[in-house]
């Protein structure tokens, strides 16, 4: 039997979007339906990352979000972050690590929400740091040390345009 | 036969080859556009939803499908008794495939847990799932052949049936016994050759079934277009294999099938052999409705196609002062249920492994590969050479130990040279070869000179280990590519390929071999995905061949296309074709003589045996202008623009196939520094350096991301990635949750450096990547953790367990 | 994927526990994370996300952590982490990644009391009490030896002790499942060690049973100790063997032991981090 229905209301991407699904629908589902087909699946157990959204500015598996608990909040993909992500998204053009680009999504909507508090931190993590946080984002194809360098140098970016908002205007 | 030099000023002046480019596509795939297969799925698309066999060996006595059939929103259920007749391969190959005949769409026999028993297409995922849930199948369970060692002359006989068939002799397949394949590869008098040895060490290597594990799982969808015709749009490396296999399979025309290529999340090899096409093709055909099919991870892992497990016997003999005089190496080779790829990677254990100590007195190379009862291997990165590699090094860095040698100068002293003739390579002769740099500069990355095999750490152990690695760069006399460049108004042009670009990036190198040639910007030049209607023929990129072979292409493409545009500009200007230079953006005639061109193109460099200075081109085709002051000139946009308006004008296209009669090697150390918790046998990389010859660097950012990519998944298979089976032939590691890839953390240091060699045959000097990089972390990491705790493990991975407990 | 056919999201615990008690096949679920790896579809889903307990509260005497705080919360609060050496971060950092631990509660992990937890092995050597309604408040070692009732969890006590505390793990790679966890800690004279993933569910073993007494075990005392934490019973699956889990017991027990002591392991502990030795026991 199909799970009982459910009229949600969310905001996609800063619009609002009012639809009957059903209660246990996952959240992954929802988004591509929605258009948002940046966010991509490579597993069924939470282990890849891929399908990596903002629920209220928190970076989570979409694939594990029951629409039934989306419900009320702001949703937020990379079809929503055009802007923001284009400086990270040439740091890793700039080092071919994109690759396949079937990962890039999730990766980015994971560093998006970390560059946060390493901004609001002052300081640049280590690399074990960086890795710790992102270790919840696979990638077959790049052997990770590319992802590394294109986020070094954006998030050192970042932190020189947090310490001088002036120069960062210039630029 | 003279010797090679190699020749780095060959490379001076390079504009586009060996720039770090941008992908030509990073912008669309960094900014999640839907530009994926299942992207692009029609909205109205069935879903088709295999059922799996729950049983490793079985006949199927009935199946009912009836209850299945009633769930709202199943359009159809299909048994074996709808499928044609027919027997094929999935093994993306070339015609006629080294692979055997061995399947249907669906079977009355089902050869392993996961083998494919019934084709379900319903309007939803939901109705799909819950007809799977309701068909019921009696099965008439067998006994099955789970352990590959037992495989040969087992009471059990895995493909008895009678249409089975084989496409070649040399193949020497006797199925009868589960025997798909067997071989033997002599050079010299090995009794003579071990007699004559100091020393001699017989030991065996385990490698697994590793899973590609591409990010992007199987998926494609079929429709029916205008003209009535197929179209397949798929994740796919081979789209022309592809149309052969789902015409073959459904017993239709090729001339009906067309197959589209789209971007690819990474492919690995895996998606060298069409694991789903042919269900939603057939769900197509009979609905004449869309379809689509996308793989779980679990289907993925247990159901699609796996890397070769192998087990590879390695004797060798060596003189007290390390000089290796005789290596035997046989394989045996877990086909699994399926014959994909099977006569053909075992090869590459031995033709891939032994030539790197090239000058042995002698050497033997013997193999038979089996039929089993589990998953069917397919191709994965590496394809064979990753598991021989593993052997052939591991037993040279354990004879090194036996000798009390540095593993480093046991390998200098007995290297493979630039302008040697190698018996187990077929008897080619290296052209180009820095193996010995790519060591010694690893040596210097890591400071090895510094460093004891074995440092204790207080609680941890750090140990070093080396290996080499060889890979090939096309397959030699199968692999075709072909291209067509295009000059189109306004002055650009169209560069068609049949590559099929997984997120490599080769569409960018090419595009830049182009540029090259062309004397333009990368921007001039506009790629895009596979069509089997309007691609030019390409038998796909595998066997690590889109650089090299297709790269040949697209120069030869440019040759001629520079010929025509000279001819075309003589014609405007009132010259002679032979006084028109090319210069990229204008084309000048000069006065008679000046350019001292007799306009022949270069010769056909696949027709040309030994004479390698004639095998190497002036790929330069751009002129620089002569002193002499031009009679006339034309713009190339106004060239182009004039081509199309009509009147004596010619759009300007330009055909160029390549197929090579040699399959040049690239090289590549790794040296693995790792740590080894004395307590737990934690083994932690600590470091890992590599040094490749690839020839050429085409693209310094993508060369170096495909050898950190690879080396990761090395690294996976060395320590992490352990294929388990339960007893009754059900694969236990069935998600990501138990099948472990590597994680960022698991990778903490890789370092990539180049040293680059010269390839005459290649385009620019270039030979392939893509596969060699994956061959050197198991047998490094694994004589590390031997030199830290004095455990060879010999069967990948190498578990904490193992390492601390020895096998 | 988490299936289910009905969804309920009660304001306050009473009210699920009506809920889980009297409507069939109702199902508490917290981040739902580990229940989607089930193929099975749940009658009901009891979702306590209204219940207002998805926050870690501090009190003077104790850290309150609501049964909804996700793994991440526990990860990041500072003073909690600060007030237990930092072994609640250190414990569930390797939990497959940011995202996951942003959805995953605290509440699904002690409630599911999985073998493999790390959560579980962390609270349990903090000696922490579960709140729940109906039952009220008992120890988390107690709670562990029970089977599934229909309760309600509504939170963790960890109360506010001068711990010293340390967590050590063996995973396969990074990211895994544990093969063997433990934590230590130690407060007013008393040991407390945790070991799971045995693979069976963790156990909570005293100072007095393993004979460690004092801030700075004596190397004999640490030896004694994990001779008691290699006799737990411990089988093999996909992770590790017996054999390995019990050395690893002993092992990781006296390496948490002395970290949370503050002290390098003893010279004279060296057999028992050596697997030789146990091959011979084994």
């Amino acid at each position: 039997m199909s799970a009982s229905t459910l009229d949600v209301k969310v905001t996609l991407n800063g619009r609002k979007v009012a639809a009957r699904v059903p209660a246990d629908q996952p959240l992954y589902d929802f988004v591509r339906a929605h258009g948002c087909k940046s966010v991509k699946c490579a597993c069924e157990t939470t282990n890849c990352g891929l399908c990596t959204v903002w629920l209220d500015g928190r970076a989570v598996l979409s694939c594990a979000v029951p629409m039934a608990r989306a419900d009320g909040h702001a949703i937020t993909t990379l079809e929503g972050l055009r802007e923001q992500s284009a400086d990270f998204a040439r740091c890793m053009a700039e080092e071919g690590a994109e690759q396949c680009g079937f990962c890039s999504p999730g990766l980015i909507m994971n560093v998006l929400a970390y560059e946060r508090e390493v901004v609001a931190s002052g300081a640049m993590p280590s690399d074990e740091e960086l890795d710790r946080r992102l270790s919840g984002n696979l990638c077959r194809c790049s052997g990770y040390m590319g992802q590394r360098r294109a986020l070094k140098r954006y998030l050192a970016a970042r932190l020189e345009a947090a310490a001088r908002p002036d120069a960062a205007k210039e630029a | 036969m003279s010797m090679i030099v190699t020749a780095p000023g060959s490379r001076e002046g390079l504009a586009q080859v060996g720039a770090p480019a941008v992908k030509k596509d990073a912008a669309a795939l960094l900014e999640g556009k839907p530009v994926f297969t299942d992207d692009l799925a029609p909205a109205d698309a069935l879903v088709v939803k295999i059922l799996h066999s729950p049983h490793a060996f079985a006949k199927i006595r009935s199946i009912d499908t009836s209850r299945a059939l009633k769930v709202p929103g199943v359009v159809a259920v299909y048994t074996y008794r709808d499928v044609p007749r027919r027997r094929f391969t999935l093994a993306g190959q070339s015609y006629p495939e080294a692979s055997p005949y061995d399947r249907l769409i669906l079977d009355e026999v089902v050869r392993y847990v996961g083998d494919e028993v019934a084709i379900v297409a319903a309007e939803d995922a939901d109705a799909a799932d819950r007809a799977l849930r309701l068909i019921r199948v009696d099965y008439e369970l067998m006994e099955p052949v789970l352990d590959f060692t037992e495989a040969i002359d087992n009471p059990s006989v895995i493909h008895a049936e009678d249409d089975y068939h084989v496409n070649g002799a040399w193949i020497r397949n006797d199925r009868m016994r589960n025997i798909v394949s067997s071989g033997l590869s002599e050079h010299g008098d090995l009794d003579a050759a071990f007699a004559a040895s100091d020393v001699v060490l017989e030991r065996t290597y385990h490698t697994l079934a590793d899973a590609q594990a591409m990010m992007e799982t199987f998926r494609a969808f079929t429709e029916i277009d205008a003209y009535g015709r197929l179209t397949v749009t798929s994740s796919t490396q081979v789209p022309f294999h592809v149309r052969r296999m789902v015409a073959g399979a459904l017993d239709i025309p090729q001339a009906r099938v067309r197959v589209v290529k789209p971007r690819i999340g990474g492919g690995f090899g895996a998606k060298q052999s069409g694991c789903v096409e042919i269900f939603t093709a057939f769900v197509t055909v009979m609905t004449g409705r869309p379809s689509k099919i996308v793989y779980t991870r679990e289907e993925t892992l247990t159901a699609s196609n796996s890397r070769h497990e192998m087990q590879m016997r390695v004797r060798i003999g060596a003189r007290r002062d390390g000089t290796i005089l005789a290596l035997d190496l046989h394989t045996l080779s877990n086909q699994g249920a399926y014959g994909e790829h099977g006569p053909t990677t075992v090869g590459l254990s031995g033709h891939k492994s032994l030539p790197l100590y090239n000058r042995v007195l002698a050497s033997r190379f013997s193999f038979d590969v089996v039929y089993t009862n589990t998953m069917p291997a397919g191709a994965y990165r590496g394809y064979g050479a990753t598991q021989g590699l593993f052997a052939v090094e591991s037993a040279v860095n354990e004879l090194a130990d036996e000798l009390r040698m540095d593993p480093c100068e046991i390998r200098l002293k007995n290297l493979v040279r630039e302008g040697e003739v190698m018996p187990q390579y077929y008897d080619n002769t290296l052209y180009s070869c820095s193996a010995a740099t790519c060591l010694t500069r690893a040596m210097e990355m890591i400071g090895w000179e510094g460093k004891e095999l074995r440092r204790d750490m207080g609680d941890r152990v750090r140990g070093l280990g080396v290996a080499l690695s060889m890979q090939g760069s096309a397959i030699a006399g199968i692999d075709i590519a072909s291209v067509d460049l295009r000059l189109e108004e306004s002055g650009f042009y169209t560069l068609s390929i049949g590559a099929t670009d997984m997120g490599t990036g080769c569409d960018t190198v090419l595009a830049q071999f182009a540029a090259e040639a062309l004397g333009c910007d990368l921007d001039r030049i506009v790629v895009h995905g596979v069509d089997t209607d309007v691609s030019p023929f390409d038998t796909g990129s595998y066997a690590s061949a889109s650089t090299y072979l297709t790269g040949m292409a697209v120069v030869k493409a440019a040759e001629q296309l520079i010929a025509r545009l000279r001819a075309e500009a003589a014609r405007l200007l009132g010259a002679d074709a032979r006084d028109v230079s090319f210069e990229g953006d204008v084309l000048r005639a000069y006065p008679a003589g000046v350019l001292g061109d007799d306009g022949a193109l270069p010769p056909e460099f696949s027709a040309i045996d030994d004479d390698v200075e004639a095998i190497a081109r002036p790929y330069r085709l751009v002129r620089v202008a002569p002193e002499a002051e031009p009679v006339g000139e034309i713009s190339l946009r106004e060239l182009a623009d004039r081509l199309v308006a009509g009147g004596d004008g010619d759009c300007l296209t330009a055909h160029a196939a390549a197929s090579s009669p040699t399959s040049p090697p690239p090289f590549m150390s790794g040296i693995a520094e790792v740590d080894v918790d004395k307590a737990t046998g934690e083994v932690t990389v600590v470091d890992y350096v590599s040094v490749v010859d690839c020839g050429t660097v085409v693209n310094a950012n993508l060369a170096r991301v495909q050898a950190e990519g690879g080396i990761a998944q090395g690294i996976g298979m060395a320590l992490t990635e352990d294929v388990q089976y339960d007893g009754r032939g059900r694969m236990r590691t069935r998600s990501f949750m138990t099948y472990k890839v590597p994680t960022r953390l698991d990778i903490p240091q890789v370092r990539v450096e180049f040293a680059p060699s010269y390839e005459p045959t290649g385009p620019f000097g270039a030979k392939s990547i893509g596969e060699v990089v994956i061959n050197t972390p198991s047998p490094a990491i694994a004589s590390a953790v031997a030199h830290a705790t004095g455990n060879y493990v010999r069967t990948l991975p190498i578990t904490p367990e193992k390492a601390l407990y020895g096998e | 994927m988490l299936r289910f056919d009905n969804y309920v999201r009660p304001v306050n615990t009473a009210e699920a526990l009506e809920v889980l008690r009297y409507r069939r096949g109702a199902k508490v679920v917290g981040g739902g994370m580990w229940m989607r790896l089930s193929s099975r579809t749940v009658p009901c889903v009891v979702d306590l996300s209204d219940c207002g307990l998805g926050s870690i509260a501090e009190t003077d005497d104790a850290f309150e952590i609501g049964a909804m705080a996700s793994l991440r919360d526990l990860e990041t609060h500072r003073a909690l982490n600060e007030a237990t050496g930092g072994i609640l971060e250190r414990a569930v950092r390797d939990i497959v990644g940011s995202q996951f631990r942003e959805l995953a509660t605290v509440g699904g992990s002690v409630y599911g009391r999985f073998g493999f937890s790390d959560v579980l092995c962390a609270l349990l050597a903090l000696d922490a009490d579960v709140v729940l309604t109906g039952a009220g408040r008992m120890p988390l070692a107690r709670f562990c030896e029970q089977g599934y009732e229909k309760d309600i969890l509504e939170r963790v006590v960890v109360a506010k002790r001068d711990y010293r505390a340390a967590y050590a793990c063996m995973r396969r790679a990074a990211t895994d499942l544990p093969t063997l966890n433990v934590a230590a800690a130690y407060w007013n004279g008393d040991w407390h060690v945790a070991v799971g993933a045995r693979p069976a569910r963790a156990r909570l073993l005293l100072g007095s049973e393993l004979g460690l007494f004092g801030p700075e075990p004596s190397a004999a005392k640490l030896l004694n100790a994990a001779r008691v934490l290699r006799g737990l019973t411990f089988s093999s699956n996909m992770w590790g063997s017996a054999r390995y889990r019990r050395h690893l017991a002993g092992a990781l027990g006296i390496r948490a032991v002395c970290e949370a002591a503050g002290m390098p392991v003893p010279e004279a502990c060296a057999p028992a981090l050596a697997p030789a030795d146990e091959e011979v026991s084994a």
